[in-house]
């Protein structure tokens, strides 16, 4: 399959994940946004690394070239599971003080 | 002798020292012995120093180092010479006689005014024997300033008036104005000479341009126009009169108004060297003389008429000083202080007497009532006049006399201001002690003659005023009879070298003599003739006369063009300038980092939602600026 | 040891007074701590021989800066202000009651240190240091103890001297890279040779920063606001000593290190003080506040003096150093007047005032005296700085002296309207029942007074007491 293919797909799923950060206040949608944002970014890894590691095992048999993408991708899985974490705890804070996961009532710091 | 010279004006600097702090603990008579006895003894002083100066000469006497720096020293030095005991003996001697007259007049004052009074009176005769004795230009202006000072504080005496401290400031601050002129003039010889004291300027005029000595003496003679009251500085001096009658008398007639007089007389040499500043002196003299005799014409207030009458005789010794009559300059200046300060003096006599009345519309037939100011005041008023063997006659004759010489033109407007002289004196001779009384019934039963200490100076000063011109006669009359002229030339030696010499003949001067007093007599007869019945009348003048009674409407001019427009420009400065100009520029840029700020913090608005679109919008426009177009185009044909 | 004591005593005096919690305790230290200083400047200044006046230490070695201080005459005359002016301010006002006295007067002195240390360093890194030390205890002291606009005046205060004093660092920075030893001493920024284009150039930086302290038109307007706001007593110690802070850094950081500069720049400086005399004397005549009048006229003689230095010759300059010590004498002398009146009538409006010389005639004669001195009459001491001034000012161009002078003129007059309206007239109702003024007041007024008078009939021993700076500097 050419890389292109990953390469619409990543765009389309970043392109929703933006817009969908953008337009919808609910948080929990916002939230699922940015995740699909993040597996955008490491489907595109994971393509790219494979990609490169076929074209060097051509040059080299035992090479280990693209590896540092895969690992990359690792790490932002275990960031992301953090940030969930986190963040879903806020949104249930948020939601036992204002009744309400609309991201627009937090535009304040204090009170 | 010479070495004690300080002790003339120590004596009133103590006088005044005494007085003043004293002044709550010491009893009137004590403060009025105090204040005379110091100026007696320096009057005693004067006169040894007189005759000192006219056996031995001038000589010069250093005190001490006033300013010494490396371009220039000021010694504190006093040069007691022919023209300075002169005037020495003209302001303690004279000044101890209106001491003497203030004790009574001024007795109805409380102690501690009375010692101020005194403590004032004291300082100004300081300040003005050291305007005199100075043997500098910088001392002389100690001096100049100093009786500007005492002026200042004695027409405002009675501080409760504002009227009379509207009057003192601008006494103070129309003499400023001269003073500035002055002190361009003593900077321009420090500047050129290096030096201000009067031997050396006058020995070292060589190293002066004439352009030099042009600016000098015309810088200068500003200096004169305020303190000696010269168009256009002379408002002040009527406005003055609000102090106590014989403040008026010693300082706004017989010495401080001189000063100026003095001033030139001292710097002859400068005048002679600068011929068109001599003109100058010579047309404002005589200008200020006819315009200020017109103005006496219609005033009603007796020492009103006094001030105007001190002004236009001031404008006569100025033309004097013009056409380079310098001793007979000097010897008005003489005679002047002694009838017209028996003038005031007995003006003061008649105030005391009318309860502080001064309108002489309100006077009338005092002569039954004070026979000694009467007879001293009508001498006075013939000698002013002019008539011979007056004093008066004899300084006025020598300055017309020498304007003749000098322009013939200046000789006539001359005579007709003496003329208007003769009138104006003697409408008001005859208004107050002529005719009917026109006061009220109390003011008449209160009619009386002062006490001796009043009348005592008006005897000795109408005596003065007769015989004082004696030792001035002229040539025509009497070989070799002007002693004065003799006795000061010294003083005006390097002139009368300089200046040609015309002499008139002396059937001509014999015309011009009998001409100018026969129509003196003439306008004087007219004059009593014309105001013995007058009768007090409501009714408004009109015309001419209006104009003359408002004084040509010069003040109202002067704010009109000068203080009110000042007074604008300072208002502007001050709420608009220097609020929204200067601070508002300051404040301006603390606003607009103030304004900045709050149009950037609503980009913080809290939203994340347009955080996040900032934040991608931004890298856009990175990604936009970061790779230029070809790298772009590239990426997007491989991918597609 | 003699500069290095008198900068320490008030500065450990005032350090002291921030714990001494009795108001009454805090004011005595504070008048001891003054009287101290001044017997230590005293003995040091006519006592002892010339080399006990330096002090050199090692401060900063890696920077090149060393805690260098020295006394020339101008740096001893200021000195004798600074020392003799704070027992005056400190006992004429010791009736004011301030709250948190201990503050006040511990920052009075931290500011007195500052003040002496900017007149004895010599070193660009020390003079800043002190510089900044004399303003910060005045912004403190404005704003806790000031009018009701004290927050936005202090603001405009800080706003100009903050960014004068910027400019000055920037302009310290550049010289000391561009000498020869990498050194903040004097000695070195004096021996900077620069091209004609960056001498002017930082000419500027340093000119704005000590024109703004002077104050010089149009960087003054903080001034009057900060005078009327500040309490009196600081008031007295800025317009006596703190605008010298100026006058001083002109004479020492100025022109004897931007020579060229200085020339080339003189005449639109002379321009601008001289139009700021005019200026001020002209807003001062519509003045109705007496604080606000004195610090206009202040501004007029501060412009006449800037005008006198920069026509660099050696009578202006022999004017201006006396004037420094004068001015500020006479105008402390004016602003304890104010001071009595406004404690004791609770105001300061002309409108609301007159008639005081009937009920309080010691305070009407000394309040003449000032003012006479104030309008540079013959025989007080400021005639003879300002005789000397327009002297070297005429020297220079005959046209500005004219021009100038006529700033004399305005000054009897708004002087004198100061003089009527508050002491003659009848009385009105906040003067119907003013009393004397107390006893220490009169004191320190008549010491004034005596002082004016001396100094104006003999001036000498000033002029002789800072021949030496004069020559120095306008030798080279």
């Amino acid at each position: 399959m050419p890389i292109q293919y990953y390469i619409y797909l990543c765009l389309a799923l970043f392109s929703i994940g933006i817009i969908g950060v953008l337009t919808r206040r609910n948080a929990i949608i916002v939230f699922m946004c940015i995740e699909l944002m993040l597996n955008a970014v490491n489907l595109l890894l994971v393509a790219f690394s494979k990609m490169r590691y076929a074209a060097a095992v051509v040059a080299d048999q035992n090479t280990s070239v693209g590896v540092d993408g895969q690992l990359f991708v690792f790490f932002i899985m275990v960031v992301a599971a953090a940030e969930v974490s986190v963040g879903l705890a806020i949104i249930v804070m948020m939601y036992r003080n204002t009744h309400s996961v609309d991201i627009n009532f937090l535009n304040r710091l204090k009170n | 002798m010479s070495k004690l010279v300080y002790l003339i004006p120590l004596f009133p600097l103590l006088g005044f020292l005494i007085n003043g702090l004293g002044r709550r603990s010491l009893s009137k008579s004590m403060i009025a012995i105090v204040g005379s006895g110091s100026i007696l003894a320096s009057f005693v002083l004067s006169v040894l120093a007189f005759f000192d100066v006219k056996a031995n000469g001038a000589s010069v006497i250093t005190l001490f180092n006033f300013i010494d720096v490396e371009s220039f020293k000021v010694a504190f030095a006093f040069q007691v010479d022919q023209l300075s005991s002169i005037f020495l003996l003209i302001i303690t001697g004279i000044g101890f006689l209106i001491h003497l007259y203030s004790s009574a007049y001024m007795n109805d004052e409380e102690p501690q005014h009375y010692g101020r009074y005194f403590a004032y009176l004291n300082l100004f005769v300081f300040s003005m024997l050291l305007l005199v004795l100075g043997a500098n230009y910088v001392i002389m202006f100690i001096g100049w300033e100093g009786v500007g000072l005492c002026s200042y504080l004695l027409i405002g005496f009675w501080f409760k008036n504002n009227n009379y401290n509207y009057a003192a400031k601008k006494a103070f601050v129309m003499n400023r104005i001269g003073d500035l002129g002055f002190l361009l003039a003593v900077f321009w010889l420090l500047y050129k000479l290096g030096t201000a004291s009067y031997t050396e300027v006058f020995a070292h005029t060589a190293q002066l341009s004439s352009f030099d000595i042009t600016a000098i003496t015309a810088l200068l003679f500003i200096g004169a126009m305020g303190k000696s009251a010269q168009i256009p500085l002379y408002t002040w001096l009527p406005d003055a009169m609000a102090g106590p009658t014989p403040v008026s008398a010693l300082i706004h007639a017989a010495t401080m108004v001189t000063a100026g007089i003095y001033m030139i007389a001292r710097s002859n040499i400068l005048y002679t060297m600068a011929p068109a500043t001599q003109t100058l002196v010579a047309v404002i003299g005589l200008a200020t003389a006819i315009f200020a005799a017109t103005i006496a014409l219609k005033q009603n207030d007796i020492k009103k008429v006094l001030a105007y009458s001190t002004v236009s005789q001031l404008g006569y010794m100025f033309l004097g000083l013009g056409v380079g009559a310098y001793t007979g300059a000097v010897f008005h200046v003489m005679t002047h202080a002694f009838f017209k300060a028996l003038l005031f003096l007995g003006a003061g006599s008649v105030i005391h007497a009318m309860h502080h009345e001064q309108d002489i519309r309100k006077m009338g037939g005092l002569r039954k009532y004070m026979p000694i100011t009467h007879i001293t005041f009508l001498l006075a008023c013939l000698a002013i006049a002019g008539i011979p063997p007056f004093s008066g006659f004899f300084s006025k004759d020598e300055i017309l006399t020498a304007a003749f010489v000098k322009n013939p033109l200046y000789y006539f407007v001359g005579v007709a201001g003496a003329l208007m002289t003769a009138f104006y004196m003697f409408r008001l001779y005859t208004l107050t002690f002529l005719g009917q009384f026109r006061g009220t019934h109390e003011q008449e039963h209160h009619l009386h003659e002062s006490p001796w200490q009043m009348t005592f100076p008006l005897i000795v000063l109408a005596i003065l005023s007769v015989v004082g011109g004696w030792i001035g006669i002229p040539e025509v009359f009497a070989e070799n009879a002007h002693s004065l002229e003799k006795f000061l030339a010294p003083i005006f030696a390097e002139s009368t070298k300089l200046a040609e010499h015309h002499h008139l003949a002396a059937s001509q001067e014999y015309i011009m003599m009998g001409a100018s007093t026969a129509a003196i007599i003439i306008v004087i007869l007219f004059a009593v003739n014309s105001y013995k019945k007058y009768q007090t009348s409501e009714e408004e003048t009109a015309g001419v006369s209006k104009l003359l009674e408002n004084k040509w409407y010069i003040d109202e001019l002067y704010d009109a063009v000068i203080v009110n427009p000042l007074h604008a420009v300072a208002g502007f400065f001050k709420n608009i300038v220097e609020k929204s100009g200067i601070d508002g520029l300051v404040n301006g840029v603390g606003r607009l980092v103030g304004y900045g700020s709050r149009q950037l913090r609503l980009l913080q608005s809290g939203q994340v939602g347009s955080y996040i679109l900032m934040m991608v919008l931004a890298m856009v426009v990175f990604i936009l600026i970061w790779f230029n177009d070809a790298t772009i185009m590239r990426f997007l044909e491989k991918i597609f | 040891m003699i500069p290095v004591l008198l900068i320490l005593i008030p500065l450990v005096t005032g350090l002291v007074s921030f714990f001494l919690k009795q108001p009454g305790t805090a004011k005595n230290w504070a008048v001891l701590s003054s009287l101290v200083t001044l017997a230590v400047a005293m003995v040091g200044i006519f006592f002892l021989p010339a080399n006990q006046l330096a002090y050199d230490a090692s401060w900063l070695p890696d920077l090149g800066s060393r805690f260098t201080l020295m006394t020339d005459g101008m740096g001893k005359m200021l000195c004798l202000l600074t020392v003799v002016s704070f027992p005056v301010v400190f006992i004429a006002t010791y009736k004011n009651e301030y709250s948190n006295a201990h503050n006040f007067y511990g920052l009075m002195l931290l500011s007195q240190a500052g003040l002496l240390g900017v007149f004895l360093a010599a070193d660009a890194l020390v003079f800043y240091f002190f510089w900044e030390l004399a303003l910060i205890p005045f912004y403190f002291l404005c704003s806790i103890w000031g009018g009701n606009k004290r927050i936005a005046v202090t603001f405009k205060f800080f706003i100009y001297t903050f960014i004068g004093s910027l400019l000055m660092l920037a302009g310290i920075l550049y010289l000391y890279f561009h000498s020869a030893d990498h050194s903040f001493a004097i000695k070195s920024f004096y021996h900077i040779k620069l091209a004609a284009k960056t001498e002017n150039l930082i000419f500027w930086l340093f000119f704005v920063a000590f024109a703004i302290k002077m104050p010089i038109f149009p960087f003054h307007t903080w001034q009057p606001d900060a005078y009327e706001q500040s309490p009196t007593a600081t008031t007295m110690v800025m317009s006596g000593i703190m605008v010298k802070m100026g006058i001083f850094a002109v004479v020492r950081w100025l022109i004897p290190v931007f020579p060229n500069a200085s020339a080339h720049y003189a005449n639109l400086v002379i321009i601008l003080s001289v139009t700021g005399m005019l200026y001020a004397s002209l807003i001062a005549i519509r003045q109705d506040d007496i604080k606000r009048l004195i610090a206009y006229s202040s501004i007029a003689h501060i412009g006449l003096m800037c005008a006198a230095l920069f026509s660099l010759n050696k009578t202006g300059w022999e004017g201006v150093m006396i004037q420094m010590f004068n001015h500020g004498v006479n105008v402390i002398g004016l602003w304890i007047v104010a001071d009595v009146i406004e404690q004791k009538l609770g105001t300061r409006k002309f409108s609301e005032l007159g008639g005081l010389a009937q009920k309080a005639p010691v305070m009407a004669i000394l309040l003449v005296v000032m003012a006479l001195a104030n309008i540079a009459l013959p025989l007080t001491n400021a005639f003879i700085g300002e005789f000397l001034m327009f002297n070297g000012l005429f020297q220079y161009n005959m046209v500005f002296a004219a021009v100038a002078g006529i700033s004399v003129i305005l000054a009897a007059v708004y002087t004198l309207n100061m003089v009527q309206k508050v002491l003659y007239g009848n009385t009105v109702a906040t003067t119907e029942n003013a009393t004397e003024m107390s006893g220490n007041v009169q004191l320190v007024l008549i010491v004034l007074t005596i002082g004016v008078i001396v100094l104006g009939v003999y001036p000498q021993p000033l002029i002789d007491l800072t021949k030496d700076t004069v020559n120095a500097i306008l030798v080279k």
